[in-house]
């Protein structure tokens, strides 16, 4: 299988042609925007809380299939979870795109593995850390 | 001297290079362009036996430095038609050399009300510097509109400028959609309300034949990275004898005639406005590249990108369903290709045909005027040089091929 075959495998168009939790929310405890500046991809990521769990999560966007299929996973592994579960799969998700570790995600988070290809491809890193990126300065907040 | 194309590519040795296990298929010299070996061999030539700095030695290396660096200008000032050589001044880069016309022109000549036009296809190099200005001085910024081929509508020219207009600054040529503008009526027009004309030759200057002199612009910028020299080396011409108004923009080494501690006076052209040392190899690189763009000819070179341009244009037309930017008119037109392909990312494109060895650029190509007025985010560009052939436009449309496969999963839902 080529590189961009495993890296545009079907998870990621799928999740790029059908966004789960897609769009603005009305009502939201955290909100925040992100970009990058010299690509222009957008996400914008909005959570309410209910205590310590994400009760609701979604996020708008714009840019390539990469950076707004991330957004899409992010959202879909975080639905329901608590904010320290969120740190710890950022932490786990940053670190298999910049310190190459070994990605070990329980099996309801998949999808997210399927984003390890975009490492052999160093310019699109950024577009697939957008989100968690953003997600970061939402919940250091 | 004939156009051989095949022993032309053999001046270049990165072609014969591999990219991820393919040949390359370098389509991005409006970026940047590749490097003959004349330039390469030039530039280890001054560092192993000819390396020291200039305008100070007394010994024979920075003499013979010197002479280099110097007749690397009189080279430039014959190839752009300039009347002398110290009405060239080397400065970074065509960004470096308009910000000069800015902050010294531009702040001595540019006062609060006054008018700069602009046009809505400029690159940012040639737009953030007038910003700055005109909110430093509180002037105005006015726009040339654009038609939907992205050529200039000049239908309201006198309209827009006007008696108060104090600059007029636009690209020779467009890196994103190659449009070659038509520069007479609006020089004609400046030279009416007696404003001044900047041209950012930095697309044009590498592609056509220009004459400084003949076409009467009053300030020319270009970069020598996109004419087969090195990075680092900016050119920017103006008239003699606006160049004898302008202020040192930078005060230090080599631009002084007498320092004392309270007050210096400047040296005379070139040197009042190139402070510090220099960037002497690339300099001298340059004077190789110049050299080599001469021996194959700028008509000829021309030629060339018209006859890749018009098979392009064929190719991607017949390839059905994608969207083109830019004039079909090509005698306005250089040998640029902006595209995008509905449904795909522009970056997703670059990256897939990057596995395919083919280097094209995708995003706003630093023109997010354009792409506001467009309504798009970005676009794929493929760029075209003296070394390019058709096999590399057959290679291109076989890996556009690859991301209608990759994508048609999810499109065709």
């Amino acid at each position: 299988m080529s590189l961009s075959d495993s890296l545009y495998q079907e998870v990621l168009l799928d999740h790029y042609q059908n966004p789960r939790h897609h769009g603005k929310m009305e009502h939201f405890d955290l909100h925040q925007e992100g970009v990058n500046p010299l690509c222009g991809d957008e996400v914008e990521l909005f959570l309410k809380l209910k205590g310590d769990i994400i009760s609701e999560i979604s996020f708008v966007g714009k840019g390539c299939s990469i950076s707004q299929a991330s957004a899409s996973m992010l959202t879909d592994s975080l639905y329901g979870k608590t904010i320290s579960e969120a740190k710890s799969l950022l932490l786990e998700f940053k670190g298999m795109l910049l310190e190459d570790k070994v990605p070990n995600f329980p099996e309801e988070y998949e999808d997210l593995e399927s984003m390890e290809a975009v490492k052999k491809i160093p310019a699109r890193i950024k577009c697939a850390t957008l989100a968690w990126n953003t997600l970061e300065k939402a919940i250091g907040k | 001297m004939s156009f051989d194309l095949e022993k032309i590519r053999r001046d270049f040795p990165i072609l014969s290079t591999q990219m991820n296990g393919k040949p390359l298929v370098f389509l991005d010299s409006a970026a940047s362009s590749q490097k003959p070996k004349s330039v390469i061999d030039t530039i280890r030539k001054y560092y192993e036996a000819e390396n020291a700095n200039i305008h100070r030695g007394i010994y024979y290396l920075s003499q013979k430095a010197t002479e280099k660096y110097e007749m690397a200008r009189i080279k430039t000032s014959r190839f752009i038609g300039a009347a002398c050589a110290k009405v060239v001044i080397f400065t970074r880069n065509t960004t470096e050399s308009i910000n000069l016309v800015a902050q010294s022109w531009g702040r001595t000549n540019i006062h609060e009300g006054d008018e700069i036009v602009l046009t809505e296809l400029e690159h940012h190099s040639n737009l953030v510097p007038w910003q700055m200005l005109a909110q430093e001085k509180q002037a105005v910024l006015k726009f040339i509109p654009l038609n939907q081929d992205s050529t200039l509508d000049l239908s309201n020219l006198d309209e827009i400028i006007t008696e108060r207009v104090k600059l007029v600054a636009l690209a020779q040529m467009s890196n994103v959609t190659g449009t070659i503008h038509d520069l007479t009526p609006i020089i004609r027009r400046a030279r009416e309300v007696g404003a001044k004309v900047l041209i950012d030759g930095a697309q044009g200057i590498c592609h056509l034949p220009t004459n400084v002199q003949k076409e009467d612009f009053d300030f020319y910028a270009f970069s020598a990275h996109k004419m087969l020299g090195p990075t680092g080396v900016g050119v920017l011409y103006a008239k003699e004898e606006i160049l004898e108004t302008m202020p040192p923009w930078m005060g230090g080494g080599d631009m002084i005639s007498k320092v004392w501690k309270e007050k210096s006076t400047y040296a005379d052209l070139p040197a009042r406005l190139e402070a510090g040392t220099p960037n002497i190899s690339g300099v001298i690189g340059f004077g190789a590249a110049i050299e080599y763009l001469e021996s194959i000819g700028m008509q000829e070179i021309r030629n060339h990108e018209l006859e890749l341009l018009q098979y392009a244009l064929d190719r991607l037309e017949d390839f059905g369903g994608l969207e083109l930017y830019g004039t079909n008119d090509l005698s306005k037109r250089g040998g640029v290709i902006s595209f995008n392909f509905p449904g795909v990312h522009p970056h997703d494109v670059g990256s897939i045909l990057d596995e395919e060895g083919i280097a094209i650029r995708v995003g706003h190509h630093c023109a997010q005027p354009f792409m506001d007025f467009k309504g798009i985010a970005g676009t794929c560009r493929a760029s075209f040089y003296l070394y390019n052939t058709k096999e590399d436009v057959d290679s291109l449309l076989v890996g556009l091929k690859k991301v209608k496969e990759i994508f048609g999963r999810v499109l065709k839902r």
